[in-house]
């Protein structure tokens, strides 16, 4: 092994040793100083999180490509870790958006209450550890066993505030649902081990038979963690449920995992069936547009930006979807731009998505609320999360000059190179088309609503009127994010040469060769140009709009309402409202549950109207098939008798039974 | 790219206050009045760059930024877009994806800028602009997609540099069909008949209009010079469609480009004069109906 890949090593397992010292440091410092527990703790993760990216760019930018094996006593397990351009790629956004929250994670909890800080460090540098771990392992053991381990310390962190008995709630569903994802996994490796003899990744180069089947179950598997539609149920209950840092890191990050682990299958798998292709297109653009419409629906902040990951999961998915058409069909061009699109958005997700989801926790903890139409008015009140907020809402609408803007282009230029082609290649073009198209205008709707209503116009009430802005530690992470979203955008083409590599082992091909020369083609100068020209535009627009009010007077009044005498804050639009014309269209979708009481009599009193929409799979898929799975297990509830000896009974049983299984002849 | 296409933007943007004046004079015509005189989008804007301001208390600096952005986006946008024949300044693969989003973060910019207001009038313009918004801009695009499969190519330039009246007789219904289409999304999309009346003042009914109550002075100066240019750009893409072919002389080119803009802004007139607006719950519907058109046209090209 060369000396630069020694060191990639050290560091990297350096920075996951340290992760998981520095918590279980934590954690019993915790129970004498909570000042040391959070420094220790948050310090570690910090510290780790720098090295840890450090190491991942270097990887990239060097197209690193190495397994290391250490020693390690399980059956079928070795401790295979690698690092080549896919995974570094992955690891480059978990490593940022982990320390970048870190930082506000250390502002966000600054009143302990007299708990133990240690708790939350624990788990959380662990979480980062062994997203790191899942990322890096290249042994189906050493896979489940860190997957595992992700799932739990997310657990724990989910029910952090478990005082709540929804927060408990949302802990149980997560808890189910990742381990149903986890069963599916189990099963793929078992095949994968069962056809190759081994659990390491490098012997499941040449799988045999049933592709469809073992990518299936992958997707199955994979896709509960990263929340595709209709396995997206977890979701917005385990995010809100989360304190705002980890909501960040999971729906940033940790969900990426899953199509980290979807990307490594068809990596590992080489080829897959042209259906496979179609299914991943078809629930990436189920997941993109019912993602959004209920966005549009929900009233709580945190569960909106939720809804909003399953959309742009389903975007990534499309990207994928479009890169697995484009290799089916024969058309390199075509799966290097699907795929440079979907892993782009991985990246740009990661930023705008954690930058929302620390900006709705700067509101949380200035107002206590995360109710939007309890709102209102704080961009004058918190002027820094106001304006990264809005960049962030800006990027994941998709729109120039920020990163959301370069993913989409990427698709679409994909989808737009297919539809000039012919046949079955050209159906799957228009479908990215029209429904990138139709989520661009439902998120515009969706985040105009979210920053519009809680950050614009009056508070509609006391709380939000007494709102106050966030302490630096909170409010650095946020700028950071929100620059980052600015300068990916503006220097999209060096990212994408950046990532090539890693786009090139899914593709076979670069973005480069698909416009038969370098990446320029596809961000060109002009790109870059008519970027800069717009916000140059916007800047000397504002010294002319200076220039022409210097000395003229300005007045400040009441905003225009019909000269109404007594205008209050309750008078504006709601977020109901305004999403109301939109989720009116999609109401036999959404299945919005509305409590209305209009306005009686000549002289109306009161007059109410609430709209409440529960999530489609959850109410109509997943309940009661759990309902009845309970039912019918219910039958066997003889068995458990609650008495020790039967217990007793039933293991002798069983171990009887067993014996005779390993002394059959 | 030649002096008629350095040309174009700077035109594009002295000659757009017209075809406001244009429609206006067609209107009153149709009506029996004198109207307005034809320069007077020009007369309110030198009015409006001179005047003071007034801004309500419940604004930030998103309310003044709206206009501004929204402005900025059509001036970049201009940067993209041929006129007829007459290639764009710039022109690269996908630049019509660009074009659609400059478009969409102006109306992120003034959807914001109205929510800032307080005001349940313009939260309700606000609303209804990002409704429309869901329903048109696929339907944008996928006109769009029939004209890059027409042309087989992925910017808006050499797309529109190889129509001609051959074209015409060539592939008739596709051209008819995306003209229906992009006639209404043109329609639409600069809040005209059938969909908004520029002229009420109604609030009720309004929709742009509504939008930018507050805005006054330069503000409202950059808000009444930025809808003309959506109406340029908008335009563009319908005359684009329109016969002849290139003539060899850009210069030439360009004068029918500006030719083809005066007759779809006597056209908009005309419609606006026969046409009533529709309820605002059909709007969806018409609006589906220009994505159906053009779906039609890109169906007729897969031939």
């Amino acid at each position: 092994m060369p000396m630069e890949g020694i060191y990639l090593f050290a560091l990297l397992c350096g920075a996951m040793v340290l992760l998981a010292g520095t918590g279980i440091g934590a954690l019993l410092v915790g129970r004498w100083s909570a000042r040391w527990a959070v420094a220790l703790g948050g310090g570690g993760a910090v510290a780790a999180c720098l090295a840890g990216l450090a190491a991942a760019i270097a990887a990239l930018a060097l197209r690193f490509q190495k397994t290391a094996v250490l020693p390690w006593n399980i059956p079928h397990g070795s401790f295979a870790l690698g690092v080549d351009p896919l995974s570094a790629f992955f690891l480059v956004p978990m490593f940022l958006l982990s320390g970048l929250a870190a930082v506000y994670g250390i502002g966000y909890f600054r009143p302990w209450r007299g708990r133990n800080p240690g708790r939350f460090w624990l788990s959380y540098n662990l979480l980062v550890a062994s997203m790191a771990l899942v990322l890096t392992a290249r042994n189906g053991m050493l896979f489940l066993v860190a997957w595992e381990a992700m799932s739990l310390a997310s657990f724990f962190l989910v029910v952090f505030d478990d005082e709540a008995a929804a927060t408990r709630e949302a802990g149980w569903i997560y808890l189910v649902a990742t381990h149903i994802g986890t069963a599916f996994l189990l099963a793929l490796f078992i095949l994968l081990g069962c056809a190759n003899g081994s659990q390491d990744f490098a012997a499941f180069a040449a799988p045999g038979g049933a592709t469809g089947l073992m990518f299936l179950l992958a997707l199955v598997g994979f896709g509960t963690k990263a929340g595709l539609f209709p396995l997206h149920v977890w979701l917005p209950e385990a995010h809100p449920a989360a304190p705002s840092p980890v909501s960040a890191v999971m729906s940033g990050v940790m969900i990426k995992t899953g199509i980290y682990g979807i990307v490594r299958t068809l990596e590992i798998l080489g080829s897959v069936p042209g259906w496979c292709a179609w299914l991943v297109l078809g629930i990436g653009t189920v997941s993109g547009v019912l993602g959004v419409l209920f966005a549009l629906a929900q009233h709580d902040l945190k569960r909106l930006l939720a809804y909003s990951s399953v959309e742009n999961i389903g975007i990534i998915a499309m990207g994928l979807g479009l890169g697995m058409l484009g290799l089916h069909y024969g058309s390199p061009g075509i799966a290097a731009l699907g795929f440079a699109g979907g892993l782009l958005h991985v990246l740009n997700h990661a930023m705008f998505k954690g930058l929302l989801f620390l900006g709705a926790g700067a509101v949380v903890h200035a107002t206590g609320t995360r109710g939007i139409e309890a709102l209102g008015g704080l961009l004058k009140r918190m002027p820094w999360t106001g304006a990264a907020f809005l960049a962030g809402s800006v990027a994941i609408c998709g729109l120039p000059p920020f990163n959301g803007f370069a993913g989409e282009f990427l698709i679409y230029a994909g989808s737009f190179k297919a539809i000039l082609g012919a046949g079955a290649l050209a159906l799957g073009g228009v479908t990215v088309l029209v429904a990138l198209a139709l989520i661009g205008g439902l998120a515009t709707a969706c985040f105009t609503r979210a920053f519009g209503i809680v950050f614009l116009g009056e508070s509609r009430s006391p709380v939000a009127k007494a709102a106050h802005e966030v302490d630096a530690t909170m409010r650095g992470p946020m700028l950071i994010l929100a620059v980052l979203c600015l300068v990916i955008g503006l220097a999209a083409g060096t990212v994408v040469r950046f990532m090539e590599p890693a786009v090139g082992m899914l593709s076979g091909s670069s973005v480069a060769e698909g416009g038969g020369g370098s990446v320029q083609w596809i961000f060109p100068m002009a790109l870059s140009s008519v970027l800069l020209l717009l916000i140059m535009a916007a800047g000397a627009l504002v010294f002319f709009r200076r220039s022409c009010l210097a000395g003229r007077p300005m007045r400040e009044t009441v905003t225009w309402d019909c000269g109404y005498a007594a205008p209050a804050a309750s008078m504006q639009y709601t977020a109901t409202g305004f999403a109301q014309p939109l989720t009116n269209a999609a109401a036999r979708i959404l299945r919005s549950r509305v409590e209305f009481h209009p306005p009686k009599g000549i002289f109306p009193s009161t007059a109410s109207f609430h709209a409440e929409t529960p999530d489609i799979a959850r109410e109509s898929l997943f309940d009661p098939m759990f309902r009845k799975t309970a039912a019918w297990l219910g039958r066997l509830y003889w068995l458990q008798q609650g008495r020790v000896h039967f217990y007793i009974l039933y293991i002798v049983v069983a171990l009887m039974v067993l014996l005779g299984w390993a002394l059959r002849p | 790219m030649n002096t008629a296409s350095m040309l174009h933007p700077l035109l594009a943007l002295l000659l757009a206050p017209l075809l406001p004046g244009v429609i206006n004079r067609t209107k009153a015509f149709f009506a029996g009045r004198r109207g307005p005189p034809l320069l007077q989008t020009y007369f309110d804007l030198w009015k409006l760059f001179r005047k003071g301001a007034v801004y309500s208390r419940t604004t930030t600096w998103i309310f003044r930024a709206g206009p501004i952005v929204n402005f900025a986006c059509l001036l970049a946008a201009l940067m993209v877009l041929p006129l007829g024949r007459v290639a764009a300044p710039l022109s690269f693969a996908g630049d019509l994806v660009l074009l659609a989003y400059l478009l969409g973060l102006g109306r992120f910019f003034t959807v914001a800028a109205a929510l800032d207001t307080g005001s349940s009038f313009e939260g309700m313009g606000a609303s209804r602009e990002v409704q429309f918004a869901v329903f048109a801009e696929p339907a944008l695009l996928v006109g769009l997609a029939a004209l890059a499969r027409h042309a087989q190519a992925l910017s808006l330039t050499p797309i529109y540099a190889g129509l001609s009246s051959a074209s015409w007789s060539v592939s008739f219904p596709m051209l008819a069909l995306l003209g229906m289409g992009l006639f209404i999304l043109f329609l639409s999309e600069n809040c005209r008949i059938p969909v908004d009346d520029p002229n009420t003042h109604l609030e009720l009914t309004m929709i742009h209009e509504v939008m930018v109550l507050d805005h006054g002075s330069v503000d409202f100066g950059f808000v009444q010079w930025g809808s003309s240019l959506k109406l340029w750009i908008l335009g563009a893409l319908w005359t684009g469609l329109m016969p002849p072919g290139a003539t060899g002389r850009p210069l030439l080119d360009l004068a029918a480009g500006v030719a083809w803009m005066l007759v779809l802004a006597v056209a908009t007139g005309i419609a606006e004069s026969i046409m009533a607006r529709v309820r605002l719950l059909r709007v969806p519907q018409l609006l589906v109906g220009a994505g159906v058109l053009c779906a039609l046209g890109l169906l007729l090209t897969f031939r």
